[in-house]
């Protein structure tokens, strides 16, 4: 699905990502913890082609293309979705049209003939209901006046919308109650398959108990430094992040 | 033509009327004689003059312009309101085979070349080059007169069409909106195929009776060529609502003038304007909302985007006089810059002189959320439609603000046209 290979990117002159090695299949969950500052975001950000940032080295092949090669837009249009750690307010744009647009704008990427109303709108409840995002939230503009909680669930009813092949949740479970962790968590498993694959990235091991990752890897300073199954999320949740600092310094 | 020969004296050397005969038109002689004493003793102004002090208009003052009248095989594009009424000014000549042949009883409608001398012009003529370029070299007019009482159903457009190289309209209307009556007045002003250097210089008196509601929509879509500049000058009495929208879609370089006096109580006045600019357009709006007495309210909206290397400026003053307690005013004016070369003049002035009131005013400048466009781009949007998104979201306000559904689709299209937005 997805090979990264001693990515390297910089802002401001500042080295954030040094040289990180990735690879997720289709099918499989990986899970990516790691302290604050260690180039998480970044990732995820360089991955979806924000310009920000300037990449120095590596490559990124996506299902057998250049990822680094395509703007923003062609990314998406070809199943690359991030669900923002801070998603984005934007006034006055309702974002059932702006995710009608999206929709259509993808197809047309694929040569498909553009969505009929109807249909929208049954996916549009459909997948709604899925993250049990209010209907009328739905068709609000997008994410203005949203509590932190409906903004995460809107980034996974767009995510249930668009239905990516590589899904990256930048810390989507970050101030989230239980029941919204649980909704949210649903709707990832809800749609996961053996042909897409999902990155999440979490700060806390309990969104691990709802969504099983295959790999679990742990980012320090702009790299993957230690890779391990779900019980490394345990082990990190107990002991912090300071005892894989060691086994690095050793 | 005394003005000529007067003109070489005079202060004011600018070409614009050398081609130009006097009107022929009976206005107001004292008014007249003004006229000509302001065009021959007034310098053109320049960006020290105050009011202009955005705007060049040095160069207008080199074009010699001519008024000959122009045909067109059709005017189907121009006509804004389908089920309206038309009255077709082609480089400010009547155009009687593209106009209606009948308007509801109670509209007295008068072109001004056939009716009596007119009265004294409430426009301000002392400094005011292009008012009394308008007023001594008048090319017509007309006078639509609303009964009292009378609801106007069909909408009146006056449709201006500017059409060969170097002409000057010097137009003038005059509405009269008898008591109680309810008029929706549209007035477009367009310039036929790449026409260059022709110049609309308008002026508009208009008088709201008492209880009476009128709107008059203002569609601009001249050419970048075209140079124009208009000034409706509004006079609103007791319980009546004015609404004033102005769209301006192109043109070269655009003045827009809207002075409202408030004389009566219990009056509510709407200013709302949208301009859309790219390339070098260079548009501006200046507005005067004089609240003269107490229990009164306005509102006025304006907002631009601006691309390329385009000029917007916006001058909103508000007076509140001595005696006007109990008066809410309100204005804003936002901008959205698309291009690092465009620009923005905004300078909202209030001067309040009474002590109850609710006054507020607000200028707001940026350019659109870059953090939204990356968002909307890695949702799948091209750029170009997270910018049309973004650019619809911020003037739709705006743009709502015409309420006649077929002004508003039409300029829905131009908007399409121009800039391949469809909102
Ligand atoms: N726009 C930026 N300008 C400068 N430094 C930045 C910017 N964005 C992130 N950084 C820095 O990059 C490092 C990694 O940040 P980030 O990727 O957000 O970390 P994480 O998500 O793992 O907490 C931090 O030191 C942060 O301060
Ligand atoms: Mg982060």
């Amino acid at each position: 699905m997805i090979k990264i290979t001693d990515l390297q990117a910089k802002i401001d002159d500042k080295e954030i990502l040094k040289g990180l090695n990735l690879e997720v299949k289709p099918g499989e969950i990986h899970a990516i913890m790691g302290p604050n500052g260690a180039g998480k975001s970044t990732l995820a950000s360089v991955l979806a082609g924000r310009e920000d940032y300037e990449i120095t080295g590596g490559s990124v092949d996506f299902q057998g293309t250049d990822l680094l090669d395509m703007n923003t837009e062609e990314r998406a249009r070809e199943g690359l979705f991030l669900a923002f750690q801070y998603p984005v307010e934007i006034p006055g744009v309702s974002n059932i049209n702006f995710l009608r647009t999206a929709i259509n704008e993808i197809r047309e990427h694929k040569k498909k003939d553009p969505i009929s109303a109807k249909d929208f709108m049954a996916m549009v409840r459909e997948k709604s209901a899925l993250v049990e995002l209010d209907s009328k939230l739905a068709s609000r503009s997008v994410n203005e006046g949203f509590s932190g909680g409906e903004k995460k669930r809107n980034e996974i009813f767009q995510m249930a919308m668009l239905e990516p092949k590589l899904a990256i949740l930048d810390e989507t479970d970050s101030g989230l109650d239980i029941d919204a962790l649980r909704i949210v968590a649903n709707g990832v498993n809800t749609l996961k398959s053996d042909k897409n694959a999902t990155i999440v990235i979490t700060h806390y091991q309990r969104l691990l108990d709802y969504i099983v990752p295959d790999f679990v890897h742990v980012l320090y300073d702009g790299k993957i430094v230690k890779t391990g199954g779900k019980e490394l999320a345990l082990e990190l949740e107990e002991k912090g992040y300071d005892w894989i600092k060691e086994e690095l310094a050793n | 033509m005394a003005v000529i020969e007067q003109k070489k004296t005079g202060l004011n050397s600018s070409t614009i009327w050398n081609q130009l005969s006097e009107t022929e038109l009976r206005i107001d002689s004292q008014d007249k004689e003004m006229a000509l004493r302001v065009l021959n003793n007034t310098p053109m102004p320049t960006t020290r003059t105050e009011a202009w002090k955005y705007t060049r208009v040095s160069k207008l003052g080199k074009i010699e312009f001519s008024n000959q009248g122009a045909q067109l095989t059709s005017i189907d594009k121009y006509i804004i309101d389908e089920s309206g009424t038309r009255l077709v000014f082609i480089n400010g000549h009547l155009s009687e085979e593209f106009s209606s042949e009948e308007f509801q009883d109670e509209l007295n409608i008068t072109l001004l070349s056939q009716g009596e001398e007119l009265a004294p012009s409430i426009l301000n003529l002392d400094d005011e080059i292009f008012h009394s370029l308008n007023t001594a070299f008048l090319t017509d007019g007309v006078q639509i007169e609303i009964a009292d009482n009378a609801n106007v159903e069909r909408t009146i457009q006056i449709i201006h069409i500017l059409k060969g190289e170097s002409v000057i309209s010097n137009f003038k209307t005059i509405i009269k909106a008898g008591k109680s009556s309810q008029a929706n007045i549209i007035q477009g002003f367009f310039a036929e195929g790449e026409g260059k250097s022709n110049f609309c210089n308008s002026t508009s008196e208009i008088f709201v009776g008492e209880n009476a509601a009128l709107t008059v929509d203002k569609v601009q879509y001249e050419n970048e060529s075209t140079f124009h500049i208009s000034t409706e000058q509004v006079q609103q009495e007791k319980n009546s609502v004015f609404t004033i929208n102005t769209s301006t879609l192109n043109g070269g370089l655009v003045r827009n003038n809207i002075n409202i006096d408030v004389n009566g109580e219990n009056c509510v006045s709407h200013m709302n304007g949208v301009y859309l600019l790219k390339n070098k357009q260079h548009v501006d709006n200046h507005t005067v909302m004089n609240h003269k007495v107490a229990h009164c309210d306005s509102h006025e909206l304006y907002k631009g985007v601006i691309d390329d290397k385009a000029t917007a400026v916006f001058n909103g003053k508000v007076y509140v006089r001595p005696d006007a307690q109990k008066i809410n005013a309100f204005q804003s004016n936002g901008n959205v810059l698309l291009s690092d070369d465009a620009s923005v003049y905004s300078k909202p002035e209030l001067e309040i002189y009474a002590d109850d009131v609710k006054c507020s005013h607000g200028s707001t400048t940026g350019q659109l959320d870059e953090e939204a466009i990356f968002y909307l781009q890695a949702r799948g949007l091209s750029k170009k439609s997270a910018h049309k998104l973004m650019v619809s979201a911020f003037i739709g306000e705006a743009l709502d603000m015409t309420k006649n559904e077929n002004a508003r689709a039409f300029i829905d299209n131009l908007l399409l046209e121009r800039f391949g937005w469809d909102f």
